[in-house]
């Protein structure tokens, strides 16, 4: 965390000393304009995995489960891998947006909105798989307690992956509340500053007519520490009860009480890399470097570290306690998963989530974003082949020998995973065209404490300041309230 | 009928901090503030009472959990009873995620709709048609009324401007809600 004792805590965390109206300007920027060449790359490419994953699903849905390389022993496999994976993403971005909002670290101000629109994005990839898994997705909606004619027959409250279902659900229902309440306020201020057209319709409608007055600040600020204060144990809650589907189970690798815990821990580590992969990018792509700074990213790739530590010890305490236990079905388990015929995806995973991270010790490292880019995409390698591993090592090889089998994926497990990604990506670089990336109403209270008071005497304007209209102007005539000059003309 | 109000804009939290604080002092009633982000402090100066949504959270989380907690055993136990492995039919520690969730969900999504629905009563900001207001982009505005028939809108302008660091004074006719 980026502690308070920190002895450059004075120094601003947003650069080049931003006046009110510059952050308007630099976050609204990249939504005004049309979209760069870049951006439309990107989007071609998410558009054709997720067709890809479009016709893994149509082709699954037509033909049924056996088109996936699952068998009667391995009854889970890429789907359950890819639902634990999109969920883990998620994490950081609640943990961003609530917890940190509890614990008053500023610096979350900047990356809060992308994080949050990341978990609501990976929620709903991960929302897919049990649904396609389930065989006949058409009663998907028998997961729920309704009153039917079967009985009435209700769901089965005892049921793990039932809990599943409230737990995602709610999980997804929150935080899109949560990120659209944040969000009102930018949406007025892009209401105010577009031009009348289908662009400013459409943000009028969501703005809701806030109009920032004091009780209504007030009131936003009372809801959204609410529903931080909501969403810190939901957030803990969410992937305890995914770990419940494994831990609850009888099979030697899954049957542990440190599930929870360590896949909490887990899902926190898989985040803050993908959170950090994506605004390496968005950062440079958008022209932000102001905003997520250095030390924006060096306060992430603190948690990161803190987060893959806490993983490397759930790993070996999982190794302990398989021998502590002295059952030779779960010591098995475990020299099976090291060296069995998937040891090669737990080097792959104990590589990218234990060792890897430990460069981030350094300072340099962590200031070289080229070098923590990378290491980013390999705890997003790393963390997808811990659920691999945890999930088929141990089904491969259970009690019975007679009745051994091990996975392969085919094409349409691969296409499945792909078209996530796509679908993943699609949404995100919407928001990015759509959407203010940066949560401006926040970054402004950040701007505005971290400016010394009655600047206005002593300084002189920025001189490069990019601002149509002058920020310090005292031309009462022209710069009336509530006259813009843009607005006038 | 409609009124006189003068709308004082200020460029920094400090001063409109301070204007606020003098302005109550002198006995002007303040409206309203608005402004493109919350200001620490600005609830006091005004003397607004706290938010009450935390109570609204409390009563509709424990609406979620007494209700999620009787949907699982009423189905359970009682509407149809289930039989697992022989256990007892109100086995309520594994009624616990489900409850919880539901407590979540329902002190969230209840929260959020007293929220919408006491924003509907806030006051529309004053402002001259057709023109674009900045107290979202850069600027706060202090809407102060008229205290008695005594009120020197001309002379108030001039103080808030000369001692209290405001940008731009202006007088609008505001429409009086009631």
């Amino acid at each position: 965390m980026a502690d308070n004792s920190h002895p450059a805590r004075e120094t601003p965390w947003i650069l080049g000393r931003k006046t009110l109206a510059e952050v308007t300007a630099d976050v609204a920027r990249p939504l005004e304009r049309r979209p760069s060449r870049l951006w439309k790359a990107g989007f071609a490419v998410s558009l054709l995995f997720l067709g890809v994953g479009l016709v893994s699903i149509g082709y699954l849905f037509l033909t049924g489960i056996g088109v996936w390389g699952l068998n009667r022993t391995v009854g889970w496999a890429f789907d359950i891998t890819n639902f634990v994976f999109w969920v883990g993403i998620g994490h950081a971005g609640t943990l961003i947006s609530a917890v940190l909002l509890l614990f008053r670290q500023r610096w979350r101000t900047s990356v809060n909105r992308a994080a949050e629109a990341m978990t609501i994005f990976a929620v709903m990839c991960a929302g897919i798989f049990p649904l396609i898994h389930m065989g006949r997705p058409w009663f998907a909606y028998w997961v729920f307690p309704y009153p039917n004619t079967r009985g009435p027959l209700w769901v089965n409250f005892r049921s793990p992956l039932l809990w599943d279902v409230f737990a995602i659900g709610t999980y997804f229902t929150i935080s899109l509340v949560f990120w659209f309440v944040g969000m009102i306020p930018d949406l007025a201020t892009l209401r105010d500053r577009t031009v009348p057209g289908l662009r400013q319709r459409i943000y009028r409608m969501l703005a809701l007519g806030w109009s920032g007055s004091a009780k209504s600040w007030q009131r936003h600020e009372a809801l959204s520490l609410l529903l931080a204060g909501l969403a810190t144990p939901l957030v803990l809650s969410v992937h305890s009860v995914v770990s419940f589907d494994f831990a609850t189970s009888l099979l030697p690798g899954w049957h542990a009480t440190i599930f929870p815990p360590y896949f909490v821990a887990g899902a926190v580590f898989s985040g803050f890399g993908m959170v950090l992969t994506l605004l390496l990018v968005a950062r440079k792509v958008m022209g932000l470097e102001a905003y997520v700074t250095k030390r924006h990213i060096d306060a992430m790739c603190r948690i990161l570290l803190a987060m893959g530590m806490l993983v490397g010890l759930a790993y070996a305490t999982e190794f302990f306690m398989a021998w502590w236990s002295g059952n030779p079905y779960e010591r098995f388990a475990f020299l099976n998963r090291a060296f069995g015929p998937l040891g090669w995806a737990y080097a792959v995973m104990v590589v990218c989530n234990v060792i890897v991270p430990q460069a981030l010790w350094s300072p340099k490292v962590r200031g070289r974003l080229g070098l923590v880019f990378a290491i980013t995409i390999l705890v997003n390698v790393g963390m997808w082949f811990e659920r691999f591993v945890i999930i088929v090592s141990s089904l491969e090889r259970d009690f019975l020998p007679s009745s051994w089998a091990s996975f392969t994926p085919t094409l349409t497990d691969l296409g499945t995973f792909l078209g996530s990604f796509g679908l993943f990506f699609t949404l995100f670089l919407l928001f990015c065209r759509f959407v203010p990336v940066i949560a401006m109403a926040e970054v402004k209270a950040v701007v505005s404490h971290e400016t010394p008071p009655r600047v206005r005497s002593c300084a002189v304007p920025a001189p490069s300041s990019p601002s149509s209209h002058g920020p310090r102007s005292t031309d009462s005539a022209a710069a009336a309230v509530g006259a813009d000059e843009r607005g006038a003309s | 009928m409609s009124r006189r109000v003068l709308v004082a804009a200020f460029d920094e939290e400090h001063a409109l901090l301070g204007a606020v604080r003098a302005l109550r002092a002198g006995g002007h009633p303040v409206l309203d503030v608005f402004g493109p982000h919350p200001v620490h402090g600005l609830d006091d100066a005004l003397g607004l009472r706290p938010s009450r949504l935390p109570w609204v959270c409390l009563a509709f989380g424990l609406l979620g959990l007494a209700g999620g907690f009787l949907l699982q055993a009423w189905t359970s136990a009682v509407d149809w009873p289930l039989d697992v492995g022989g256990k007892p039919l109100l086995s309520w520690p594994a009624f616990v995620p489900v409850a919880f969730e539901l407590t979540v969900l329902f002190a969230g999504l209840g929260s959020v709709a007293a929220f919408f629905f006491v924003q509907r009563r806030t006051g529309r900001p004053p402002g001259v048609p057709g023109v674009k207001p900045r107290w979202l982009d850069d600027r706060f505005a202090v809407v102060v009324g008229a205290a008695d028939a005594t009120f020197d809108p001309e002379a108030l302008a001039r103080d808030l401007e000369a001692r209290h660091g405001a940008v731009a004074v202006e007088a609008h006719l505001v429409e009086d809600p009631s």
